[in-house]
């Protein structure tokens, strides 16, 4: 029997699924009041005042999603927000790396300060954010591209500055012009270095989205959360952060693929030579 | 030795010195190459052989005008040459070739900055003549090392240059891939009678290939410390011209040259 479903290759998506069910099925039953004897709590329905029972929380899923519907404008929101604090941020960190990784000088006089601002705790810019871009959109992309920028920023800089120099002499000697140089070899040797950072950043500019919903908003699904936190509803608060992870999943498999269609140019195993 | 009395060398470095500064401390120096002159005919072949570490690739840099001498002077054609070296191609000791390129991409990559019309069509054709034409569409990291150093050959002479410049293209390959290499540049290199650089640490590579020889000393402040003409008659096999007389005559000339050079490189190299 254990030979039949002992980990393997072949079986990975069932353990994996396994071990989620496995996870709902204890939460369920450390939970739902009546099922075992309360062993911590004084009473039976404390674990799930502070807990929240899966049950109740895929109902709210369901709900959110199918019942009512009305989810919708909130995850449009939400989403809108990271794609364009994603977008902004990595345009605006491949370019800036890509200036100051060519312009020694000019990387010189803004080394300390590209420093400070990235030492900087960025979250709490977001209440400034809010008075100067309202508590619309724009405040969240602005606190997103924050957090996205110096990710891309450091990443495009380090490659380019590790561009290969056997690379860039030949190009150079086959008579490619500045410009050329900067489009033929800066930017695709750079590229690779962006795409290694995109994972942590589509990431972050979800936190940049969500955070800037939760400290001030009228939409969004930090805000969806941050109403039923006020009404100590965990169950929707639950159900909101596990709307958010399966989104976030779904935006890092999205960069994944545009990463392999891109780089695939890349040795994949064996050689794993960056240049 | 091709006659090139009147015409002016399509390559000649004179008095050229070559002094690095360390970056970290800039009161060490060290110079590679002292007082080097040395002239490559148009159409000829000339091979610069020598000790490891001697300072054989700073020459080339200098001759493709990636490098600047620290004095001296490197004249094409009779000019003085400023900025990089247009007229000459480079095919470099390490991996060169655009790795997000395929091999058809690579080999097309100088045409496309020069803005040619009909890019594709000529690297198609190069391709095919270093025996690859149905590999265009792989990438570096899926070729053969010897695939890779045919692509980057078909790269640099795609553009026709008038000066060849060769960095130890083969020292990389097996023995057979590299005579087969060197009997496909002879070739190439019979049919368009380019000037040609080569550098070389392997002695037999440099005669059976060369009009002539040059040997470096060992560095630091390398310089030339024998030239020999190679006689041998063309068009030669690298493979069997290695067992003919007059090839083990000229081996055991500029051997007995450059034995004492290897041997003092090799124990500033074991002192180091």
């Amino acid at each position: 029997m254990w030979k039949f479903i002992q980990p393997r290759p072949g079986n990975l998506r069932a353990w994996q699924l396994g071990l989620l069910l496995a996870v709902f099925g204890l939460w369920h039953l450390l939970t739902t009041p009546g099922l075992i004897p309360p062993f911590m709590f004084e009473n039976e329905q404390q674990a799930a005042f502070f807990f929240g029972e899966p049950l109740k929380i895929f109902g709210r899923i369901w709900n959110w999603f199918f019942a009512n519907a009305d989810i919708y404008e909130h995850l449009w929101v939400t989403l809108l927000e990271t794609v364009l604090a994603f977008g902004i941020g990595t345009t605006l960190g491949l370019g800036a790396g890509l200036w100051l990784g060519l312009s020694p000088l000019a990387a010189a006089i803004c080394d300390p300060y590209i420093k400070a601002l990235n030492s900087m705790p960025r979250v709490i810019l977001a209440p400034i954010f809010a008075v100067w871009f309202g508590l619309g959109i724009a405040s969240k992309v602005a606190l997103g591209v924050t957090l996205v920028f110096f990710i891309v920023f450091f990443n495009v800089y380090q490659g380019v500055k590790e561009v290969s120099p056997v690379v860039l002499a030949n190009a150079r000697m086959l008579g490619a012009s500045p410009r050329q140089l900067l489009r033929h070899v800066y930017l695709p040797s750079a590229t690779s270095w962006v795409f290694s950072s995109l994972h942590t950043s589509v990431g972050l500019a979800f936190v940049g989205a969500v955070v800037g919903e939760y400290l001030g908003s009228s939409r969004g699904v930090g805000y969806l959360i941050l109403q039923a936190e006020g009404a100590f509803d965990i169950n929707t608060v639950m159900a909101g952060i596990l709307v958010l992870t399966a989104f976030a999943l779904v935006l890092d498999a999205a960069v994944g693929r545009l990463e392999r269609r891109l780089m695939k140019w890349q040795p994949r195993q064996s050689q794993t030579e960056k240049l | 030795m091709p006659s090139t009395a009147e015409r002016p060398p399509a390559l000649a470095l004179d008095g050229v010195s070559c002094t690095f500064v360390s970056r970290d401390d800039p009161g060490q120096r060290y110079t590679a190459v002292r007082d080097v002159s040395l002239a490559v005919g148009a159409g000829e072949f000339v091979s610069v052989v020598g000790p490891t570490g001697c300072g054989k690739s700073t020459l080339l840099n200098v001759a493709a005008g990636l490098l600047e001498p620290s004095s001296g002077t490197v004249q094409v054609f009779g000019q003085a040459l400023s900025g990089l070296n247009a007229r000459a191609g480079y095919m470099f000791q390490a991996e060169s070739l655009m790795p997000w390129r395929t091999a058809l991409q690579n080999v097309m990559a100088g045409l496309e900055f020069r803005g040619a019309a009909d890019a594709r069509a000529q690297a198609e054709d190069w391709l095919k003549r270093v025996g690859l034409g149905g590999f265009g569409d792989r990438y570096p990291h899926q070729l053969s090392g010897g695939m890779r150093k045919r692509v980057s050959l078909a790269q640099t002479l795609v553009l026709d240059p008038d000066i060849i410049l060769m960095d130890e293209p083969f020292s990389a390959l097996d023995i057979q891939t590299r005579q087969l290499m060197e009997n496909e540049v002879l070739a190439l290199w019979a049919s368009k009678k380019k000037a040609v650089l080569f550098i070389t640490h392997d002695l037999d590579e440099a005669i059976a290939m060369s009009d002539r020889v040059v040997c470096l000393s060992a560095g630091p402040a390398a310089r030339p410390i024998g030239e020999f003409h190679i006689d041998l008659a063309r068009p030669r096999d690298v493979a069997e011209v290695r067992n003919t007389p007059r090839f083990i005559e000229l081996h055991q000339a500029i051997w007995g040259v450059l034995r004492e050079e290897v041997l003092k490189g090799y124990q500033q190299q074991l002192a180091a």
